[in-house]
């Protein structure tokens, strides 16, 4: 038997205005794991869909094991065993973890058509045992985390057998121990003979898994290479077209007076007693493990949510209603951690999208004006070189990280005096990386008080002034930056127990 | 930095252009006037055309908040109740002495607050759907008018008042000139403003809307308060024309008034549809009862018809331009939709 499992040649795709895949070709062999990397917008997620049948390729051939196939849907990239992970978790909240993972293909009684659920969760059981999952087959899906939510994905993969196992961008959402927990998955599987496609613009992920490394760029394909004969740099260069000298911009560091403080502020099984401050022209980084209690805290202050007792004050001013419209009038923007859910309307323009959080003032006397609307968000997306033909392409179509950017330059359309970025970089490529860090600096230099919360350590120390690390709800230190290191922002995360464990 | 450019030209094209619903609902229209002008040769004439209207544009002034309503993801099914209390109100206060136009400003005042007790009992218990805040309001609403009224009627108004239902201005009836105003204000309000960006917005996505610092809770009131209002306005004319009013009043108006937003075009999930749709179904409707009165085919035969017309637009419109709707990427749509299902629930 020959050793690759999946080829595609030559595969085309356009949407409207925009071609999406140019000519492409991809190899896949047998049991091992393929990154696939690029920036946003290549069109890798674009490929995955081709290989799963959801777009149909306008030309190119797709062979499995050496067999040229053509894939119509769903249902026959199911029956030839390929299966994917999408860039964000689609699932069914309201259901159990068992009916999740069955859904679709769920085994019915030939008779009766009736389901058989007592086998359907055993069988859901032995699949997360398998997977190390800390969730039983009855857990309702929308109470998982993210990460856990993936590993019902992957679970579903396994329970159609799928021989490849196509994951986008799993890890964006993912605080690394989680992260690792997936690579540990991910390799199991590999040595199960399932060959994996992943998705990631975290340069460590690629090296810590895949053996071999695709790149595209601009709907193109640029090469193949074996992981371990591609440096950082050159392979910076075969995505970006250059090569990326400086990730994180000089800072330009001017801290004038303070503009945010906090004053233990808690709310009930979230958060206790968080204290800290934010002045004029800082880059504040917050980091901690996941569920340690930091976007709730920045929801807080932002009024998405009401804290029980603690304080906030804007410029001295004491900030109280709790509403987003408040905040955003007294001059606190917030980037949200869920694009899609939370920071998006994905049927509209990325004009109309821009300018949402700030309508007053692209109207007067409430009418609005368009020709000012389209301006700025022309403006601001070509500063964010978001990929696309018009501001009047609909966010829906754009590829994940440039969505991200919308977000971003929804920030940008008001005066603020303080930002607060929920892991901003979540699936952004590296150039856009640094042209959102370069905006930071940017708005750090123009005065903003900047609070950036993020998992990436590389981040935190690279672009901020302060951290404040969190661990289960409480500021468990506020460190320096000049003087932190990864060792003292993790020791401060993690509790004593965990530090043994880790 | 700017490596590209952007453009800021909208998607244009014959193709978008003609695929639009509305130009079905023209089809529907001419259709509609071609049989009914068959059907009786008292049909085509201008005159009895535009005369016509005061038969059927009362409830229409209903159609255009209710467009806002379902835009917005909700629903408002006590609106028929509102235009028999406040119509009720009006008539008991003038005859017990209030001079006439303090009457009919009660009776604005009475509705609107119907609409604006709907929107607080909706922001104040979220996880109440508009769908039941409504049905008990609407038996309320029309249980207090049973009240006030009992089964009697009320009216004797002065003659003056006749001119709302009745009267015109050179050719047109005042009522047709008095909609077409509306329409034209709530035409802007939803498309020109930041007020009906709003709405939309909450229509597609609740939860971002609210992340992006949009008063939610406000927009909601004020939705439904307007709702209020112009079921009072719809009161003043229907009362007028009827000379007199009765608590069982414009029962199934809401129904009717539902329908025609719906097979406008607007999308019961919210956060699509023009306003010009359901303008157009107002006139379907209308013509198609009007005309069918002519003839003297039976009202139940005209339900019929127009509950047929409402299944077919629904599965025209998911068939032919809910694709169009539809996320390309399907995923997405799938985590949407579910994500929405909380939200869903105003
Ligand atoms: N349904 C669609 N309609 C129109 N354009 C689309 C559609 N889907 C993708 N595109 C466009 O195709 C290009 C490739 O998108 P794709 O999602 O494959 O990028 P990606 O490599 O996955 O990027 P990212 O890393 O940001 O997720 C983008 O320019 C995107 O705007
Ligand atoms: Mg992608």
């Amino acid at each position: 038997m020959s050793d690759t499992i999946l080829e595609l040649r030559g595969i085309t795709k356009t949407f409207p205005g925009v071609k999406a895949l140019d000519e492409v070709s991809f190899e896949l062999r047998r049991g091992e794991i393929h990154a696939l990397m690029g920036e946003n917008g290549a069109g890798k997620s674009t490929l995955i869909k081709v290989i799963t049948g959801v777009y149909q390729p306008d030309s190119g051939q797709i062979f499995l094991d050496g067999k040229s196939e053509s894939i119509r849907g769903p249902l026959d990239s199911q029956r030839l065993g390929i299966a994917a992970i999408y860039q964000h978790v689609t699932c069914y909240p309201d259901l159990s973890v068992a009916e999740n993972i069955y859904i679709g293909h769920e085994k019915a009684h030939p008779v009766t058509r009736k389901i058989d659920w007592k086998e359907l969760h055993a069988k859901a059981s032995e699949l997360l045992r398998s997977l190390d999952a800390d969730f039983g087959s009855r857990s309702i899906m929308g109470g998982l985390s993210v990460a856990q939510q993936q590993i019902v994905e992957i679970a579903k993969a396994l329970s159609t057998n799928a021989r490849i196992i196509i994951m986008d961008e799993p890890t964006a959402p993912l605080t690394k121990r989680e992260s690792e927990d997936l690579y540990r998955i991910a390799e199991a599987l590999r040595d199960r003979g399932v060959s994996i496609i992943f998705i990631s613009h975290r340069l460590e992920d690629m090296y810590r898994l895949a053996s071999r490394v695709t790149v595209f760029r601009d709907s193109r394909y640029v090469g193949t290479w074996s992981v371990d004969s591609i440096s950082r740099d050159e392979l910076i260069v075969a995505m970006v077209g250059r090569s990326i000298t400086q990730l994180f911009p000089v800072r330009k560091v001017s801290i004038g007076e303070e503009v945010l403080r906090v004053e233990s502020l808690s709310r009930t099984g979230f958060f206790k007693d968080v204290s800290f401050s934010l002045r004029k022209g800082e880059i504040l980084a917050m980091t901690g493990l996941v569920g340690a209690g930091r976007t709730e805290v920045c929801e807080a202050i932002y009024g998405i949510t009401r804290a029980d007792s603690g304080r906030v004050f804007l410029s001295g001013e004491e900030l109280k209603a709790a509403h987003p419209s408040e905040a955003l009038r007294l001059g606190i923007g917030y980037l949200p951690e869920d694009r899609l859910k939370q920071g998006l309307v994905l049927e509209w323009a990325i004009a109309t999208n821009v300018t949402l959080p700030s309508l007053e003032r692209f109207s007067r006397l409430g009418w609005m004006d368009r020709r000012r609307e389209d301006a700025k968000a022309k403006e601001l997306a070509e500063r964010l070189e978001v990929k696309a033909n018009s501001v009047h392409d609909l966010v829906a179509t754009l590829s994940g990280g440039n969505q991200q950017k919308v977000i971003v330059a929804k920030l940008l359309t008001g005066d603020m005096k303080v930002i607060i970025l929920d892991e901003p970089t979540k699936g952004v490529d590296v150039g856009a990386k640094t042209a959102i860090f370069n905006i930071m600096n940017e708005l750090a230099a123009a005065g903003y008080g900047i609070i950036m919360v993020s998992s990436e350590m590389p981040e935190v120390l690279g672009m901020s002034d302060r951290i404040v690390v969190m661990r289960e709800g409480r500021v468990s230190a506020i460190l320096e930056t000049s003087s932190a290191t990864q060792e003292t922002i993790l020791g401060a995360a993690m509790s004593a127990a965990e530090t043994e464990r880790a | 930095m700017a490596e590209r450019s952007i453009s800021v030209d909208r998607p244009r094209g014959l193709r978008t252009f003609f695929l639009q619903w509305e130009w079905l609902l023209v089809l529907i229209f001419v259709v509609v006037n071609v049989i009914n002008s068959n059907l009786s040769p008292y049909y085509l004439n201008l005159g009895s055309l535009v005369g016509s209207t005061n038969a059927f544009l009362d409830m229409a002034f209903l159609v255009l908040p209710m467009t806002f309503v379902i835009v917005l993801g909700c629903i408002d099914i006590s609106v028929a109740s509102t235009v028999a209390l406040s119509a009720v109100i009006m008539a008991t206060s003038f005859n017990a002495g209030l001079p006439m136009p303090l009457a009919m400003a009660l009776c604005l005042v009475v509705s609107t607050a119907c609409g604006l007790v709907n929107g607080l009992i909706l922001v104040k218990f979220k996880e109440l759907p508009a769908m039941i805040v409504t049905l008990s309001t609407m038996i309320v609403y029309r249980g207090i008018a049973y009240v006030i009224l009992e089964d009697q009627a009320s009216g004797h108004f002065p003659n003056w008042f006749s001119f709302l239902g009745w009267g015109s201005i050179g050719p047109l009836p005042f009522i047709l000139i008095a909609f077409a105003a509306c329409a034209v204000l709530f035409g802007l309000l939803l498309h020109k403003t930041s007020f009906g960006r709003k709405v939309f917005a909450m229509g597609n996505n609740l939860t971002a809307a609210r992340y992006s610092g949009i008063k939610t809770d406000s927009v909601i009131v004020a939705v439904f308060a307007l709702t209020g209002l112009m079921a009072g306005v719809t009161a003043l004319f229907l009362t007028s024309r009827m000379g007199s009013t009765r608590p069982n009043v414009a029962q199934g108006y809401e129904l009717a008034v539902i329908a025609m937003v719906v097979l406008g075009g607007v999308s019961t999930s919210g956060g699509s549809g023009r306003i010009g749709g359901p303008i157009l179904a107002i006139f379907i409707i209308g013509y198609l009862t009007y005309g069918l009165g002519l003839v003297n085919i039976k009202a139940n035969v005209l339900l019929i018809i127009i509950g047929s017309l409402l299944i077919l637009s629904v599965l025209v419109l998911n068939l032919r331009f809910g694709k169009g709707h539809r996320r390309p990427a399907s995923p997405n749509a799938k985590m949407i939709a579910a994500g929405k299902a909380p939200d869903a629930k105003l």
